[in-house]
């Protein structure tokens, strides 16, 4: 299975995966892929390396998919269609949703200037992953592109991206705290006692500034937080969406294995149309089981003897690393019962520039039987 | 404690320790070597994973409570924080019964949950309560060091900015009280240290410099710089093309793919040099280098390996002759 067949009738990929395994990359090369093969794509990202921003021409104050200049892949890679690339920022990203809903523009001003807006819109946890799907969100709603692929905000935890959405707009809802503070409210009834202790309890445990602040911000949100319930709702059916596909990225250490099992398990308690898993930065021996036997005699006399030994002490450590590795996909493969699972090796170098793309997409895009022979190709 | 001549002024002469970096460089695993060697040294030392994913408890193989203060092993503890479970744990010690009744109300939860920040504080205010001589928690016992294993780098930040913004939106009140008390321990560099993790490649290293940029923002230092999982120089740059040449015409299949590792191994090594001596530049300050381990997983064993290396790391960092 290839991404290409993967993705055939998708209109959003949504790469997911904690911090570290490459997601950025992988994403840039699905996108360049698909646009290879004749889609019309963008690839929402948030924080690309520089070298690779550079290398797309992307420029991170337009917030805006730009098209990337068929000319800087040209003599690479044939693009039949079109591939795309914007760089996600999310404080921007907010205030444009706060411009776009609010009433009149004094009052997007005067919620852009709360000092509550201002912690959440840069805050802490929880924007980038918001605004991510917002911004996905309003590009599948002007349907200019075949295909979005999301790269998901880096974090530890690959479930950040599903959780803090939600958390947010339940906030920007409002009706828990408003729940809260009417007197027959939810709240109240729950404790069994009268508003004034409770609200007091409140008052004490928030100080009464902060409470004062966040029933502004919300009075100030007022009838808004109706189109955040709209927009959190079409959020959630589009990403349920038999055309969307979440495509777990992980490395294959033991740690990002077990990651990667939760995170699918999660996706289909979910109900999230998950579509396959990629393991980058495989280390492939092809030994199996057997140990590196003599390979000093097998290297005869071509290297002097000491650069021998180094070879051979280098190839035993990269065994155990293979035979990690080896274990950690068994596992993975087992557990998610005949999901596809793309391998992509441990390539020499970092690979933040056009050319490291070229060579994940290859691996990406090749059939089964290309992908045997293309990691043949790079053993160890 | 001047017996522990460390070329970083006293890392372990403080009483909490921020680690933090970019995801997937090893936080965690650096986090508990740290804690091993502090308590190898006579610390009563606590690791304090932010991100509940217990991580170090797996690395020693225990289960159990979750949330709860686990040893480890002789002075070695760690605990999961959720920041959940210390709002619960806040409101019963500080605001008695209606306190405690708002706390185990779900909508509560789910409001306090819910604004931006809150988490963040809530776990944040843990760690300084177990960072304090007297503990809040009952029959509590005070710890030496507490090491954070914060959540990756730009979020890591947010963490430790986060009691001040508190204080400053709410003003008066417990919240702020709370908030200017534990920005004021985070300020104090005698209490409090941040550590960077970094691996030498070129996202990680980015991070690394921006972080210092980010925490100068906020008056707070970078105390020590590690750099996880260096590659060990096996072959010099002069015998990159006898190992190419040799696999062109090696004779068994065996042969080749060990020249083929030898030649990434090379390619590689010589990136991580390049980037250390990026990151080193950039800084201006020593790092302190840990070996990759070429091991199936991260147990006891290659824990100690670590905390021997941070040993040697700290008292004389590696890189200290490239700072000029």
């Amino acid at each position: 299975m290839s991404v290409g067949e993967l993705l055939a009738d998708k209109r959003i990929c949504v790469c997911g995966g904690s911090g570290g395994v490459g997601k950025t990359t992988t994403s840039a090369a699905i996108a360049l892929g698909m646009a290879a093969q004749g889609a019309k794509v963008a690839v929402v990202t948030i924080d690309p390396a520089r070298r690779l921003a550079n290398a797309l021409g992307l420029d991170e104050l337009e917030n805006e998919p730009t098209r990337v200049d068929p000319k800087r892949l040209a003599g690479n890679i044939e693009v039949k269609g079109e591939l795309w690339a914007m760089m996600l920022d999310p404080k921007r990203t907010f205030d444009e949703l706060i411009e776009r809903i609010a009433k009149d523009p004094e009052r997007a001003e005067e919620i852009k200037a709360n000092r509550i807006y201002g912690e959440l819109s840069t805050a802490v946890s929880g924007s980038q992953e918001f605004t991510a799907v917002a911004k996905l969100y309003e590009l599948a709603r002007d349907g200019d592109f075949d295909l979005l692929v999301l790269d998901t905000p880096p974090s530890r935890n690959a479930l950040d991206f599903l959780d803090a959405p939600g958390r947010l707009t339940s906030f920007l809802d409002g009706r828990a705290l408003k729940a809260f503070l009417r007197p027959t409210g939810l709240g109240m009834r729950v404790l069994g006692r009268g508003a004034a202790p409770f609200l007091g309890a409140l008052r004490r445990v928030t100080g009464v500034d902060l409470l004062s602040d966040l029933m502004t911000f919300f009075s100030l949100l007022g009838d808004m937080t109706d189109d955040f319930k709209e927009r959190a709702q079409g959020v959630e059916r589009l990403l349920h969406s038999p055309q969307t596909a979440f495509l777990l990225v992980t490395s294959a250490q033991p740690a990002a294995i077990e990651e990667a099992i939760w995170f699918r398990r999660t996706l289909s308690e979910s109900g999230l149309p998950f579509a396959g898993v990629i393991v980058n930065r495989v280390h492939h021996d092809r030994l199996g089981d057997s140990e590196p036997a003599d390979v000093v005699a097998e290297l005869g006399t071509e290297l002097k003897a000491d650069l021998a030994q180094r070879v051979a002490a280098n190839f035993a450590d990269y065994h155990v690393l293979a035979r990690r590795d080896r274990l950690g996909v068994e596992r993975l493969r087992a557990e998610l019962g005949g999901a596809p699972l793309l391998l992509v090796p441990h390539l020499d170098d970092d690979v933040h520039d056009i050319e490291g793309l070229l060579r994940v997409h290859r691996f990406l895009f090749a059939s089964e039987t290309e992908r045997e022979q293309l990691i043949a190709g790079v053993v160890a | 404690m001047a017996v522990f001549s460390t070329a970083v002024p006293g890392l372990f002469e403080r009483r909490l320790i921020f680690v933090t970096g970019k995801g997937g460089v090893g936080k965690s695993t650096v986090s508990t070597a740290l804690g091993v060697l502090a308590a190898r040294r006579g610390l009563r030392t606590i690791v304090a994973e932010l991100a509940s994913q217990e991580r170090v408890r797996q690395a020693f193989g225990q289960g159990g409570d979750t949330f709860a203060e686990v040893a480890l092993g002789e002075r070695l503890f760690t605990i999961s924080v959720d920041p959940q479970y210390a709002m619960e744990e806040y409101l019963k010690v500080k605001t008695g019964p209606v306190g405690q009744a708002l706390g185990s109300s779900r909508l509560f939860q789910a409001f306090a949950m819910a604004t931006p920040g809150m988490r963040e504080l809530l776990s944040v205010g843990k760690v300084w309560e177990l960072s304090q001589d007297r503990r809040r928690t009952e029959d509590a016992n005070p710890y030496d060091l507490v090491i954070v294993d914060s959540p990756a780098a730009g979020h890591g930040v947010g963490i430790l900015r986060t009691p001040r913004t508190f204080a400053e939106i709410a003003r008066v009140g417990p919240i702020a009280q709370q908030g200017r008390a534990i920005a004021a321990t985070i300020a104090d560099r005698d209490f409090t240290a941040v550590v960077a993790v970094t691996t030498a490649e070129e996202m990680p290293v980015n991070e690394t410099l921006w972080l210092r940029d980010a925490l100068a923002a906020e008056q707070l230092p970078l105390d020590a710089v590690i750099v996880n999982a260096r590659y060990p120089e096996r072959f010099a740059p002069g015998e990159r093309s006898a190992l190419m040449a040799a696999r062109e015409h090696a004779s068994g299949p065996q042969a080749r793919a060990a020249l083929s590792a030898a030649v990434s191994e090379q390619a590689r090594a010589a990136s991580q040099s390049a980037e250390v001596e990026r990151l080193s530049g950039g800084l201006g300050q020593p790092l302190v280098e840990l070996p990759y381990l070429f091991a199936e997983d991260m147990g006891p064993g290659e824990l100690e390996t670590l905390a021997d290396a941070l040993d040697r790391g700290l008292r004389e960092p590696a890189a200290a002759e490239l700072v000029s």
